[in-house]
């Protein structure tokens, strides 16, 4: 199962690999053409890339840079120490798991240490690269505005995280300097293929961990029971792209949230607190009732704890067998300063606006109107 | 485990994060503005993993992160159950 997982980041050794030659020995070197195929299809296909190489770093960013290629690479390592421990900060700084990694080394001996320490990691020996390309694990099923823009939005990132790295004080004082602005709508059908890919590539903040396919998130969409939602953030560095998706059931007297999920790029920027706060705000004002479903993974502890921390506790089980929570509906905390909440206005629900007793009726917004 | 180890930690963990304000272990951390909603999650995962346990559903309450004594207590507690 987890080796059917899509790759999202690909990690490059150097020399004889990228390059045919040894750079430390003086070799002319020559980018090999599969490589540099690859590298730029892997690319127009949104998976990141990164560098595992043992050489100074200067010496082998400078031939990068004269093969016009260092902008390909997102937090490479270049140095003399293990390419698992390599592997590891890449993972770590791009938050994504190293069961999405491939890496690519001509030795053996990198590839077994690698294997031996990460073996969900994919490995690969550097004749095998021309192949890559054509393997299921490096075709993602659509290329979405975000995907193609993905290594330019992870680069935001690392530009956001130098500047967090290097402030001091309180996490919410650099919240602040950021000038963080969630926009929610209703989706629509140009926000599906991103949707699923959310759906599929989400692993930390996601409540259920359950795929949903574009026709099913279509249906969804359309369903008048049914309201599909989409997030997306920006700040002073630039646009984070469409991170989030909210999928809510309504009736009359009460909402639940099927499901809520977030790109991990998105972590501790309290996005997924303000939409529970809306959501909280937007039920207490309309006298309805707001559960969740939830499924424990091995990895979306994070949204069970926001789950809780956000008033819900636990109530029973789904028809469909999953978790089921409640939320108290009291205390629900203002929205956080740092953070600028635009509603689309089908979302700007205000008691006024609803007589006694009457149906909250968000209307379905496709990309024609009905 | 010394109870005061556990204290020790939790100021470890948030020192990266808040600047060089005092604070004592009964200090209201959240009315000083020192720590959100977000870095109590954060220091959730961190507990769990650093102790190897799991808070119950009923423990996840913002109430039980307000002080450095209160959450000493609280992982106390969860360690003699365990």
């Amino acid at each position: 199962m987890a080796s059917e997982r899509k790759i999202k980041c690909v990690v490059w050794d150097l020399d004889n690999t990228l390059w045919d030659g040894i750079l430390a020995e003086g070799d002319t070197l020559r980018l090999r053409p599969e490589a540099l195929n690859a590298l730029k299809t892997f690319d127009e296909r949104g998976i990141l890339q990164s560098i595992a190489s043992r050489n100074t770093h200067e010496a082998a960013w400078l031939q990068l840079e004269a093969f016009k290629l260092d902008h390909y690479f997102l937090y490479p390592q270049i140095h003399w120490n293990a390419k698992s421990g390599s592997l590891g900060a890449i993972a770590e700084k791009l938050n994504i798991g190293l069961d999405t990694f491939a890496f690519i080394d001509d030795q053996p001996f990198e590839r077994d240490e690698v294997r031996c320490v990460h073996p969900a990691v994919r490995v690969f020996d550097a004749v095998e690269t021309s192949g890559l390309p054509a393997l299921p694990a490096f075709m993602p099923r659509f290329i979405t505005e975000d995907s193609r823009r993905r290594r330019e939005l992870y680069q935001l990132d690392a530009n956001r995280n130098q500047a967090q790295a290097e402030f001091k004080g309180p996490e919410e004082k650099f919240l602040r300097t950021l000038d963080l602005r969630l926009a929610l709508a209703p989706a629509g059908e140009s926000d599906l293929q991103r949707a699923e890919e959310l759906t599929q590539r989400t692993n930390q903040l996601n409540t259920t961990g359950i795929p949903y396919s574009y026709e099913t998130l279509r249906q969804r969409m359309l369903s008048p029971d049914h309201l599909l939602l989409i997030a997306d953030l920006t700040d002073r560095y630039g646009d984070y792209g469409k991170i989030g998706l909210v999928l809510l059931h309504r009736t009359a007297s009460a909402w639940t949230i099927e499901l809520l999920l977030m790109s991990c790029r998105v972590m501790s920027r309290g996005v997924g607190g303000a939409i529970l706060t809306f959501l909280r705000r937007t039920c207490a004002e309309n006298g309805c009732e707001l559960y969740a479903r939830f499924r424990e993974t091995e990895r979306n502890r994070m949204m069970y704890v926001t789950y809780r921390f956000a008033g819900f506790s636990e109530h029973g089980a789904t028809p469909d067998g999953l978790q089921r929570f409640k939320n108290d509906l009291t205390s629900i905390p203002a929205y956080p300063d740092y953070l600028t909440l635009n509603l689309a206005p089908e979302l700007q629900i205000h008691r006024s606006a609803i007589k006694d007793g009457e149906r909250i009726n968000i209307p379905v917004w496709g990309d024609t109107p009905p | 485990m010394q109870a005061e180890t556990i204290s020790h930690e939790v100021r470890g963990f948030l020192e990266p994060y808040i600047d060089d304000t005092e604070f004592s272990n009964d200090d209201d951390i959240f009315e000083m503005g020192l720590v959100n909603s977000l870095m109590a999650m954060q220091l959730v995962l961190f507990l769990e993993k650093r102790y190897a346990f799991k808070f119950e559903g009923a423990d996840l309450d913002l109430v039980n992160f307000r002080t450095l004594t209160r959450i000493q207590d609280l992982v106390t507690r969860k360690l003699g159950k365990a």
